[in-house]
């Protein structure tokens, strides 16, 4: 009986984890530019890759591996991203993003198909911890442009620029 | 005792508070600031604290004295986005944030330009699209005017102005009716970016085929072949003949060279010969009876 208990509360507990850890996600086309029509497939490949390169810098950022942002990030963006980690390396930081929801707007989809560029009305959580001790939750609300580029079997970010909402 | 305690209790809030208040009201950060450029940071208070600004795109931390103005010197914080600040004493801190925009003036573009090589005269052939970026590789948001140039080989420009939108801007050029190299440019203040397009000549217009008798065989020959526009045929192009006769047919695939294309094929009585290139066919030879 106890073990039966014990069992449920850890499914509970694992199940309300895996909920908290998938952000809610609403997508928009209705702004979308460009004379090149976006099909549902590459739309729903976009999303999926953009949505794990949160996951990707989460854990880069939380481990201080810039080599884990080489799945999801390319050029410029990857560049800045893995200065940050190694500048917060060295101070002895390690931030965390936890993503709580993404409002998705298509923005442009480049007429020769290299390009996809988004606005995420983001809203997350950054965690500060100094020598691995916290020193603060901040809840932030951010408007990211993203720019997507296709690599060989996924779109990566080009381009990730955040500004208040 | 009883009486004392409450006293104590409300003393202690009122020490704390105005310190706490004065530290939310004096803890001034910049709403936003320009990628690059030199800034403050005030604080109240005494004592050491920690002051961290942190985001995706740059992290600083640095120790600072309380009561006293933060200096930032010109480069410290080049990536624009939003950045949190705060501000940590003992177990204590205050939270900030501000964004740092990109400077307006465009310095580099990533200019997409398709196709490389397409036929002459096709109508909206030609695309291009442009992302504009500060000196810090920072997108630019504000609208930013790109003009687009497409040159033809025989000096005739078309041109474009467009505004960013969201730091990107798209155009599409028609291919001009000469074949050649097109410069094929985007332009923002003064930064440009050029893309080479080769425009070749299209599909073979008015194929025209005669023959010549010698002996059992037929010399067949092509007129040079050009395009609609006029444009030579490029060498290499398969022209195949085709002889059609009572039991049978034959069909040789031959190569322009010097826009011509010529084979020989045997005379029989009765036979058609046609030519075609492509998707376009040429004129129908009947030979003999």
């Amino acid at each position: 009986m106890l073990r039966n208990s014990a069992l449920v509360c850890a499914s509970i507990i694992l199940a309300s984890g895996l909920v908290a850890a998938q952000p809610d996600v609403t997508v928009d086309t209705s702004q979308l530019k460009g004379p090149r029509l976006l099909e549902e497939q590459t739309k729903a490949a976009a999303i999926r890759d953009y949505l794990e390169s949160w996951q990707g810098m989460n854990e880069a950022f939380q481990q201080n591996q810039p080599s884990l942002l080489d799945e999801d990030f390319i050029g410029a963006a990857r560049d800045k991203l893995a200065d940050t980690i190694d500048e917060q390396a060295k101070a002895g930081i390690q931030t965390r993003y936890q993503d709580r929801a993404h409002h998705i707007q298509f923005l442009f989809y480049s007429p020769e198909g290299l390009s996809i560029e988004l606005i995420d009305d983001a809203e997350c959580d950054v965690q500060v911890l100094d020598h691995d001790k916290p020193v603060s939750t901040v809840p932030a609300s951010s408007r990211y442009i993203v720019v997507l580029t296709p690599a060989e079997v996924r779109w990566k970010v080009r381009v990730m620029q955040a500004d208040s909402k | 005792m009883k009486q004392t305690l409450p006293f104590l209790l409300a003393g202690l809030i009122l020490a704390i508070m105005p310190v706490a208040h004065a530290q939310d009201e004096t803890f001034n950060v910049p709403r936003s600031i320009e990628a690059g450029s030199a800034f403050s940071i005030q604080n109240a208070g005494s004592g050491e604290a920690a002051l961290y600004i942190v985001g995706p795109g740059q992290v600083l931390k640095r120790t600072v004295q309380l009561g006293t103005s933060t200096y930032f010197p010109a480069g410290s914080i080049c990536n624009a986005g939003h950045y949190v600040v705060i501000l940590a004493q003992g177990s204590g801190t205050t939270t900030r944030s501000f964004d740092v925009t990109p400077v307006s003036a465009p310095a580099s573009l990533s200019f997409f330009a398709k196709p490389s090589r397409l036929p002459v005269g096709l109508h909206d052939g030609i695309t291009g699209a442009v992302y504009v970026f500060d000196v810090y590789h920072n997108l630019i948001v504000a609208p930013t005017p790109v003009s687009f140039e497409l040159s033809s080989p025989s000096g005739a420009v078309q041109k474009q102005q467009v505004s960013t939108r969201d730091g990107a801007a798209w155009t599409t050029m028609d291919s001009t009716s000469q074949q050649g190299s097109s410069k094929f440019v985007a332009q923002a203040g003064d930064v440009s970016s050029t893309s080479i397009i080769r425009q070749v000549p299209g599909d073979p217009c008015d194929l025209k085929v005669s023959a010549q008798p010698s002996g059992q065989q037929l010399d067949l020959q092509t007129a040079p072949v050009r395009d609609c526009s006029g444009n030579a045929v490029p060498d290499g192009t398969i022209v195949t003949f085709t002889e059609t006769y009572p039991g049978g047919q034959s069909t040789v695939d031959v190569p322009l060279k010097r826009d011509i294309a010529e084979v020989k094929m045997p005379a029989r009585d009765g036979a058609t010969i046609t030519v075609a290139s492509g998707v376009v066919l040429g004129n129908q030879i009947r030979w003999g009876k």
